[in-house]
Order: C-alpha cells, then sequence, then structure tokens
C-alpha cells in the first residue's frame, strides 16, 4: 500500500509538473511579483549583504536590471543565496529563475547541464599574487613554489595544466575558502595565492600594506562569467540576454541613471530611442513593455556605472576595466545592435 | 614525685600554651602551592614551564582582546584607529564588525522592526520548557507548553492567526476521537481513527477553513518568509525543533527496535541504521537538492522546513539507540514487576521503565542534544545562511573583508553558552535524580 501511495504521489507530482512548467518563466516572475535570483553566499564586490541586509554588488545589479525590467521594481527580487555546489540544481529545479553568480561559462556548462549563458557580464582569468620580497616578476619564475589553492575548483586544474606544459613543478597547500586563503598566505603558509584576478584585487586591497604584494602580469585561463538560465525557455532567455546587453549598450551610447529621463524624452540617436523605447517597438517583441530598458538603466545604471560602484578604480578593490572596457575603447564589451 | 622532678629538670610549665596556628609552611595557600604544585623539584620544574606557557599564551592573545577597538565603520578605520591609539601595526582586535554586524549575525535578514517577535518566541520557549525541566515551576504553565508550538511558529513566521490556530485544534480532535470514539469502535480502530482523523482534517480542511476564517475575521501579524531567517536565530530555530521533535520520535523508535510486533521492530531498525549511516551533511544535501526534482516546479516545500525535518530525524535515529541502551541497561525484573501489576504495555512503560530508561541516558540525551545544536553550522553547505554562513556574506563586503578571528571567537561564544548551559542542565538533572546507588 505505501509503494503505491508512493507512486500516486509521484503521479500526481508529475502531472503539477506538467501543468506547471506549461506556465512560461516570464508568466511565473509576473505573477509571484518576484524574480527569484540565484547569487553566491558572499564574494566581495560581486554580491554581499550590506549591514542591513540589503544585497550589493556586481552580479546583484544584474538581477535588479531584470527584475526592473520585468517587474518595474529593482528590489522585487527574492535573492537565493547558492554555494558552488548547489547552484546549478537549484536553477534546474526551477528554485531560482536565473543564476547570476559568478559563473564560467564553459562548454559542458552550456550544453550538458542544459543552461543557457546569456552573456558575459565579467570577464576574469586566473592570476598569481606574491610577497614583493620574494622578489619574483613573472609566473615562469615560479619553479618549486608553494601555492594555495582553493580545492574542487577549475582553479586547481588550471593550475596543473599551467605548471605543466611549462615544465615547473609546485607544492598545492589546499584551503576551503577565500577567507582562509587570505589567513594562510599572510601567515606564510605560501608562497603565492592563485585565483581569479578580480579576487586577488579584492584580497590584496584588504591587506595591511597591499603595496608589499605584486599581482604577476600572467593571467592563466580565461573566465568568462556570466548570468545563465534554464534550457527550454528561449524567450525568458532572450529577456535575460538582453537587458544585459542594454546595459552595456547604455555605457556605449552614453545612458546613465542620471541622464535617462532626460533621454526618454527623445533624442537624435535612432539607436538610444530604440533602447529607450521611444522608437520602435522592441520590448513587444520579447514580451515586455516599451519602457523596459528605461526602468533597467534607471535603477541600476549602465554597465560602466554598475562596474565603477561595485568593484572600479574608486572602490577598495579598485579594478581597472581591462577587458571589461567597451570595444571603442579597445575591451570585449561589444553589445550586438538594438534594432 | 615533684621533688625527684625539681631534681632532674629545671623547670617545668605548668600552664597549657595556647593554640597556635600551623607554620606558614603548613597551612592555607602555601601548604596548598607545595602540595599541589611544587611537591618535589621535578613538579615545581613542570608548574614553572606551564606557568610560562600559560603566561606566553596570555601574553599574545589578551593584548589583542582587551585593547580590541570597538568604534569603527570598516577594517580600513578599524586600522587606523588603532594606528594612531598604538603605533603603526599593533596587533590588536577588531570588535567594530560586531558593533556593526551584531544584529545580523544573531537575526539574520529578520526585519529590525520586528525583531521582538523572535525574542518573544525565545521568552515563551524558556516559559514553556520551565514546567517541564524544574519541579518548583507552577504547573499552570503546561498550559502555556501545550500552546507554545504553535505560539513560536506564529511569532516567528507571522501571517494569520487562524493557521496556527486550527493545526492546534486538530490535536483537539484527536484527543476527541481517542475519548469517544474507542469506547465505540475499540482499542485499535480507536487507536487508527486517533491518528487518521486529525490528519485528513488537517491535510483537507485546515486551509480553505484558515482562508474563510480569515477573511471573516483577520487577525493577525506581518508575515516573514523563511528566506529572511539567518544568523544565530536559524540556528537556534532549527536546534530547537530538532531537540524538541526527536526525543519523542527517538523514544518511540526505541521502543519500536524492542517490540515484538516484526513489522514496527524491522521498520524502525532499518529507518535507524539508514538514517544513522549515512552523514548528515547527505541528507541535507537530499533536502536542499533531491527533492527539488520531485516536486512540482514552482511549489516551494520552504527550505528551512525540509531542513528541519531532515537534521529531526538525523537526530532521532541518534536518539533512539541512546533510548535503548537505557532500556538495555534495566534489569529483566522491573518488566517482569511490571507485568506481574497487571499493567498493560503502555502503563508499564510510561510508570516503569521509562522514567528509569531515561534518567539512565540523561548524559546521551544531552550529548546527543548538544551535537545537534553544533551540527546545524552545516546548514552552510546548502547555502542557508547560519552564523558561518553569514560570517562569510559580512567578510565579502569591502567594509570587513579580511577580518577573521573576531567573527568565529563570536560565533563560538554564543555557541558556547548554550551548549555549556545545557551540560550544565543535564547535570543538575542526574543530581536531583539520583535516588540510588550513591
Amino acid at each position: 500500500m505505501n509503494k503505491s501511495v508512493f507512486l500516486g504521489t509521484l503521479a500526481v507530482a508529475g502531472l503539477a509538473a506538467g501543468i506547471a512548467s506549461a506556465q512560461s518563466t516570464l508568466e511565473q516572475v509576473q505573477s509571484r511579483g518576484a524574480l527569484n535570483c540565484g547569487v553566491t553566499t558572499g564574494l566581495t564586490g560581486f554580491a554581499a549583504p550590506d549591514a542591513s541586509g540589503e544585497w550589493q554588488g556586481f552580479d546583484v545589479a544584474v538581477c535588479r536590471a531584470v527584475a526592473a525590467a520585468v517587474l518595474g521594481d529593482a528590489s522585487a527580487v527574492e535573492f537565493v543565496p547558492t554555494t558552488g555546489q548547489t547552484r546549478f540544481t537549484a536553477l534546474s529545479s526551477g528554485e531560482i529563475d536565473m543564476l547570476a553568480r559568478n559563473t564560467t561559462w564553459t562548454f559542458s556548462r552550456d550544453t550538458d547541464l542544459a543552461f543557457e549563458f546569456v552573456g558575459v557580464n565579467y570577464y576574469d582569468g586566473q592570476g598569481f599574487m606574491a610577497p614583493r620580497e620574494l622578489g619574483v616578476s613573472s609566473a615562469l619564475e615560479l619553479d618549486g613554489a608553494t601555492v594555495c589553492i582553493q580545492t574542487g575548483t577549475t582553479t586547481e586544474l588550471n593550475l596543473a595544466d599551467f605548471f605543466a606544459s611549462n615544465n615547473m613543478s609546485y607544492e598545492p597547500v589546499p584551503i576551503e575558502t577565500n577567507a582562509e586563503a587570505q589567513q594562510q598566505y599572510l601567515a606564510g603558509a605560501c608562497d603565492v595565492y592563485t585565483t581569479d584576478a578580480s579576487g586577488l584585487a579584492a584580497t590584496r586591497a584588504t591587506f595591511e600594506d597591499p603595496s608589499a604584494h605584486v599581482i604577476l602580469p600572467e593571467i592563466i585561463s580565461k573566465e568568462p562569467l556570466g548570468p545563465l538560465v534554464r534550457h527550454g525557455d528561449n524567450e525568458w532567455g532572450d529577456i535575460v540576454r538582453w537587458t544585459l546587453n542594454g546595459l552595456i549598450a547604455a555605457e556605449e551610447y552614453g545612458i546613465t541613471s542620471a541622464n535617462v529621463g532626460e533621454l526618454a524624452a527623445g533624442t537624435e540617436n535612432p539607436e538610444v530611442n530604440r533602447i529607450l523605447g521611444t522608437e520602435g517597438d522592441l520590448g513587444a517583441m520579447i514580451g515586455l513593455d516599451a519602457d523596459w530598458m528605461q526602468r533597467a538603466i534607471a535603477a541600476v545604471g549602465n554597465y560602466g556605472e554598475i562596474f565603477e560602484g561595485n568593484i572600479g578604480e574608486s572602490t577598495p578593490i579598485g579594478l581597472a576595466r581591462g577587458l571589461n572596457a567597451q570595444w571603442t575603447d579597445g575591451g570585449l564589451l561589444y553589445a550586438p545592435p538594438f534594432r | 614525685m615533684s621533688e625527684v622532678h625539681a631534681q632532674t629538670v629545671a623547670y617545668v610549665r605548668d600552664t597549657m600554651l595556647p593554640e597556635e596556628s600551623p607554620p606558614i609552611t603548613e597551612a592555607g595557600a602555601v601548604k596548598w602551592l607545595r602540595d599541589n604544585l611544587f611537591s618535589s623539584w621535578l613538579n615545581a620544574l613542570l608548574t614553572i614551564a606551564s606557568l610560562f606557557i600559560i603566561y606566553w599564551v596570555l601574553s599574545h592573545i589578551l593584548g589583542w582582546i582587551v585593547y580590541g577597538i570597538w568604534d569603527a565603520d570598516s577594517l580600513t578605520e578599524c586600522r587606523a584607529i588603532r594606528d594612531s591609539l598604538y603605533g603603526e601595526g599593533a596587533n590588536v582586535a577588531c570588535w567594530a564588525v560586531l558593533g556593526d554586524r551584531w544584529e545580523q549575525l544573531l537575526f539574520g535578514f529578520y526585519p529590525p522592526q520586528v525583531y521582538w517577535r523572535p525574542v518573544a518566541a525565545l521568552l515563551v520557549f524558556f516559559l514553556a520548557v520551565a514546567p517541564v525541566m524544574f519541579q518548583r515551576a507552577p504547573k499552570q504553565l503546561l498550559y502555556l507548553t501545550a500552546a507554545a508550538p504553535f505560539l513560536c511558529y506564529w511569532l516567528l513566521w507571522g501571517g494569520s492567526i487562524w493557521g496556527p490556530v486550527l493545526v492546534a485544534a486538530g490535536f483537539g480532535i484527536g484527543y476527541a476521537v481517542l475519548k469517544f470514539a474507542t469506547p465505540v469502535i475499540g482499542n485499535l480502530g480507536g487507536m487508527i481513527a486517533t491518528v487518521l482523523v486529525p490528519l485528513i482534517y488537517w491535510v483537507v480542511l485546515v486551509g480553505p477553513l484558515a482562508g474563510a476564517l480569515d477573511n471573516i475575521l483577520p487577525i493577525g501579524i506581518r508575515s516573514i518568509a523563511s528566506n529572511q531567517f539567518g544568523g544565530f536565530m536559524l540556528a537556534l530555530v532549527i536546534g530547537i525543533s530538532g531537540i524538541v521533535m526527536s526525543l519523542p520520535l527517538g523514544i518511540l523508535l526505541a521502543l519500536g527496535r524492542q517490540s515484538d510486533l516484526f513489522i514496527i521492530n524491522k521498520f524502525s531498525v532499518i529507518f535507524i541504521e539508514v538514517i544513522r549511516g549515512v552523514p548528515l551533511i547527505v541528507w541535507l544535501f537530499t533536502a536542499s537538492l533531491l527533492l527539488n526534482y520531485f516536486l512540482p516546479p514552482g511549489t516551494s516545500f520552504d527550505l528551512m522546513l525540509r531542513v528541519i525535518i531532515m537534521v529531526t530525524l538525523f537526530a532521532s535515529a541518534y536518539m533512539a539507540e541512546v533510548i535503548r541502551g537505557g532500556l538495555a541497561a534495566l534489569p529483566r525484573g522491573q518488566y517482569e514487576g511490571a507485568d506481574s501489576l497487571g499493567l498493560d504495555y503502555w502503563q508499564s512503560m510510561r510508570l516503569i521503565i521509562l522514567p528509569q530508561a531515561l534518567k539512565i541516558s540523561i548524559p546521551g540525551i544531552v550529548n546527543t542534544f548538544i551535537g545537534l545544536f553544533k551540527d546545524t553550522t552545516l546548514v552552510v553547505f546548502i547555502g542557508l545562511l547560519d552564523p558561518i554562513g553569514l560570517s562569510n556574506s559580512i567578510r565579502a563586503t569591502t567594509d570587513w573583508n579580511g577580518i577573521y578571528w573576531e567573527l568565529f571567537i563570536f560565533i563560538g561564544l554564543c555557541f558556547f553558552v548554550c551548549c555549556f548551559a545545557m551540560s550544565r542542565y543535564s547535570q543538575f538533572l542526574e543530581r536531583k535524580l539520583a535516588t540510588d546507588r550513591r
């Protein structure tokens, strides 16, 4: 009897699943009145709750922009903190609508895990940090070094690849979290610390004397980080993709959170008009109203503003734009045309 | 005689000497020191070495703790204040992070305007356990004990009052069925009806009824979603729910494992062995990840509820084995004595066996409680922001990135206070119940 009850429950659950999935993600988000957005449990500059419990950060801004575009309210976001282990299940099971958790876009994640990376909001890469007194100026001089490395990440594999391909040896010091890594590195348990360059910069910024440590020039991996959604609902993926593209394009065309209201009255530039919905009907094509991008930009600012506010040179983290500059400034940010 | 004396001894004292205190080396602190610390040259050497080690440790830690800086808005500011007070690079703590974030560490993202609610819930909990824990507490408090689970739930999660009230009413219905239906349909039928009727009532009736009542008479307080829970409050909610529910469940499982009824016996054995044989972290991942695939998308079967259920089941498996140890320690004569008095199974368990078995098991039970409470920190791995998880989030802000020990010390202290209190209570209980064997 127990078995039949179990099977019956499963059948009902399956049926309900069929009914529920008939509703698109956009409809679900709109009827719920809130966007469920997966973020990290805490990564400096990218996502962290402040003293009053408000989530702040570079990835958080993407969630807020999407919420502003879809729901008209940048605060209508339920942030779901996810760990490295739970993030993909949370997304594929439908617990969250999108994941903005500095996740590297890789082949297998895009295909095998059945996710859709909608773009790149930060081009990162793995680097090394060493005390200045160690006297190394290049990662190629690190033969025989002890290296602090977070276990179970792609950084571990990249490190092995880099040392093997350069015919060098190293001794790994496995650690669990970035905070622990800082302690180990400062205590001299390892010669160098390796993680994503943005993480290195954030870590170095917290040291008593940042100038006593150098970040070596070599970047040994490509880590394009971006927001992702589930396979199977392309309309929803389009909304997230073009919201991100809109933020990037807004910087290119000089639309800021300060002047968006003024520009929305109509400008000479037809591309700006199309982004802001005063010309054409791009919003309707993705199932939103004409002002969707206006609201997103007004809420969080354009890509450049988000960058400067959270991780840019005016913040303690002090990251330079580098690869994350607009293509017109020699970077990789290149939003497709709004047409 | 006296003459003889007078010739042989020059002087004889004929009054008693007043009592004198013992020599300084044989009394008081000095004697204690000589006996305990310097009784031989080797001991003296070891004492001095130990003292030096203690001094060395304290000299490094005490200054760091005592001179710590309490008033700053960020680690950078902390360091600036320290430099101006103690000179460049002095090694002192930056307790300011606690001043800035203690509310978050205690309450998570719970809205600050309603912090009184978790505090009130905790007070209700203490009042409710008082009559169970202390004989001197007024017995009227037992009514509160019965109402406490629903009251605490309502205080913590808020919303309409009708939900908890109607769920509580289910127990009344169950009692009524037991009272009035058992004489009509017999013991076994009555027992089954007692379980089934409230279950059907809860599943089918409570939802619509609560909605209807709320429409007629909306009484309620602001509803707080589970994802707002965090920090030490989360640990307490999970820990206390687990503790309160795992004890009765554990007793039932322990009795089930000793039962002669085949199915009940095998079910208990399999349940205990399976739950206990798999690490808690695996069950937590099951709760947070695997269940999602079975549930229809969109149903939000609360993650915290799932975690509480898993933690409870896990602790009850341990509890069952601890109590089974107590049951096994009772001499066979106690069981036979109960039988010879003509008591039925439940009477003999309630009146004779369990009081003795539970008394024997107290240290083991409290041990399991403490373990369970500390295990709540494992939820950090499934993305719930308990104190450890929050310490990670706090370090992720640019203000406090680089803070390390201060947060761990605070969290450790909070856990220590709770666990130490539990330990002292168990010792008090053991002394109070020590009626034999001494």
